[in-house]
């Protein structure tokens, strides 16, 4: 039997060589006195770089499953494995390699950039000297040296957040998991996040959980939508108008317009628009239609919000799809 | 491949710096605060005894800075935990629990190195006693860290929110270092009451370090009973704090 240093080394070798992937078996969390918050999940995703979006509205279950995958919540029952490495057996090994922003984290209000992102980086373990040099070169790369020694007290929401971000980005962890990392930020703000998240997608694994849509649909390679701790749905965004079924929808402004599509879904949007999810020949012909009633009108490929909706909605009458039954969201 | 990399030094050194150092550094006024409380009390109870009570209140100032310190950790950390999050951005690095605990623990000493700083001063000026008895006070101040601090962590990491640990650490900091007669030898306490006092573990420690520096005289059972004391309730609550606190939820 080999020694144990040889064994330790032979395993390493082993998931270096396995695919990089991240499964969930039959995850389950159950805190007391409440709904089940993670009902059995499953499911596969590469996690060699990219982003992968959770989706769900609040109370799905996804900051519940983002903390048990970054090792911070034991789940009641079920497996989660990383790249190999086992959320319960491999713990120690995981967090070398994983780092976490959390929900609602906030810069140490009494720190300072700077130091907020060097005292980081020494919980990962880098010595002084490291930590100072990569704590400057993040600051440098995410344009914020000059406000690297103002306290984080004085910065704006935008900037304690891309602070909160730098401090993780700067350390070599290669799977990040962010947790609603664009909550109350201004749209500018958003997009400056996003595009620091774009970049660092090309050789991480993101791990993404947000509730808006367009941020998942503009940042995810793949998305997985929870609903009441249940994957609902899977996939890239074009798995997903698969799965649903629709490829465009065409939204009526007036919504006591009658128009019944020969094939498709026909539902009151939350803006209160006749919307008909459809196929790409049904689309066409309704427009023509539409156009000789003289209605306002507009044809749009199906949108993440459009699918959202679609899967987690119930319908208010069961019916035949093909004919066109109706419900509201 | 990401590298193993565990410098513990560094792991120690981050907690201190956000806790201790860089509070201090960039709010100066914190300086001030861990002196003000035991050094008021040290007046006042030097004053009333007209002098006499000088050494006794020394040392008890100490203890009660020392107690104070590491009943400090259980708002800091609920602060750090609740409202920055930091403690989970650290469960999921490869810092453990129990350097994360060490570290707060030696910043919450350094933060307090002002009280600390002048006490030992005044100690050393009018606390006179045996090399003997200066090692006594300083085991027991240290014990009395130890208790305190394992106290506060286990409480952090159960709360929720960081107004119920203020609370709580106000509380506890009150009963275990104002009311109990660390200031001052039990005996000023009329006798029924002085079973009362005996709930307190710092009664206990107080009553060593007075027999220490010559303050009151015991008997070597009481003594040693004031040993176990100390001793086991130190030793249980480290154990408690390192093996059974919540670093990962379950």
């Amino acid at each position: 039997m080999a020694p144990p240093r040889k064994r330790t080394i032979c395993m390493q070798m082993l998931r270096d060589q396995m695919p990089k992937e991240l499964i969930c078996k039959n995850l389950t969390k159950k805190y007391a006195g409440t709904p089940t918050a993670l009902d059995h999940v499953s499911f596969t995703t590469s996690s060699s770089k990219g982003i992968f979006a959770l989706i769900g509205r609040n109370g799905a279950g996804k900051t519940t499953l983002t903390r048990i995958l970054a090792t911070e919540l034991a789940p009641s029952s079920g497996t989660a494995s990383i790249n190999g490495l086992d959320i319960l057996d491999d713990t120690n090994e995981l967090r070398e390699r994983m780092a976490i922003l959390p929900q609602e984290s906030r810069a140490v209000a009494w720190l300072t950039p700077r130091q907020t992102i060097y005292s980081y980086l020494l919980y990962r373990g880098f010595d002084r000297a490291e930590s100072a040099k990569r704590a400057k070169n993040m600051l440098e790369r995410l344009g914020m040296s000059k406000y690297s020694d103002t306290l984080n007290r004085y910065l704006s929401g935008g900037l304690k957040r891309k602070t909160m971000i730098a401090a993780i980005l700067s350390s070599d962890a290669d799977i990040l998991f962010v947790d609603e990392p664009t909550t109350g930020l201004d749209p500018l703000s958003r997009a400056e996040l996003w595009d620091v998240l774009k970049e660092f997608k090309k050789d991480h694994f993101i791990f993404l959980t947000t509730h808006y849509l367009e941020e998942a649909e503009m940042l995810a390679d793949k998305l997985c939508i929870l609903e009441k701790g249940k994957t609902v749905a899977m996939g890239d965004i074009d798995m997903l108008r698969n799965k649903m079924g629709y490829q465009y929808s065409v939204s009526i402004f007036d919504k006591n317009a009658k128009v019944k599509p020969l094939v498709g879904k026909t539902v009151t949007g939350h803006n209160g628009k006749k919307q008909i999810f459809t196929t790409r020949d049904e689309a066409n012909r309704l427009a023509k239609d539409l156009i000789e009633k003289e209605k306002k009108f507009s044809i749009n490929p199906v949108s993440l919000d459009d699918i959202f909706f679609y899967l987690v909605k119930k319908p208010i009458s069961e019916g035949d799809e093909e004919k066109g039954d109706d419900y509201d969201y | 491949m990401t590298t193993k990399r565990r410098n513990v030094f560094s792991q120690l050194y981050a907690s201190i710096l956000i806790n201790a150092i860089y509070a201090m550094k960039n709010y100066p006024i914190t300086l001030l605060n861990t002196l003000l409380a035991p050094l008021s009390i040290l007046i006042v109870i030097t004053l009333i005894s007209k002098g006499t009570l000088l050494g006794v209140s020394i040392e008890g100032a100490l203890m009660a800075s020392m107690v104070a310190s590491g009943m400090s950790i259980q708002g800091d950390l609920s602060h750090l935990k609740n409202d920055f999050k930091l403690q989970d951005m650290v469960v999921s690095s490869p810092t453990s629990s129990a350097v994360y605990m060490l570290g707060m623990a030696i910043s919450e000493v350094i933060y307090s190195l002002p009280a600390f700083i002048v006490l030992t001063i005044l100690a050393a000026l009018f606390i006179h006693t045996t090399v003997t008895g200066y090692f006594i006070l300083l085991t027991v101040i240290v014990l009395m860290f130890i208790f305190s601090i394992s106290l506060g962590f286990i409480i952090s990491t159960f709360s929720t929110d960081v107004m119920q640990n203020w609370a709580f650490s106000g509380i506890l900091s009150t009963l275990l270092t104002t009311i109990p007669p660390i200031y001052y030898t039990i005996t000023y306490i009329p006798l029924p009451f002085r079973y009362i006092a005996y709930i307190s573990p710092t009664t206990y420690a107080a009553e060593i370090v007075q027999n220490a520096i010559g303050a009151l005289p015991l008997s070597l059972t009481s003594l040693a009973l004031d040993w176990a004391v100390v001793l086991g309730i130190s030793l249980c609550l480290l154990f408690l704090a390192v093996k059974k606190s919540r670093w990962r939820e379950v």
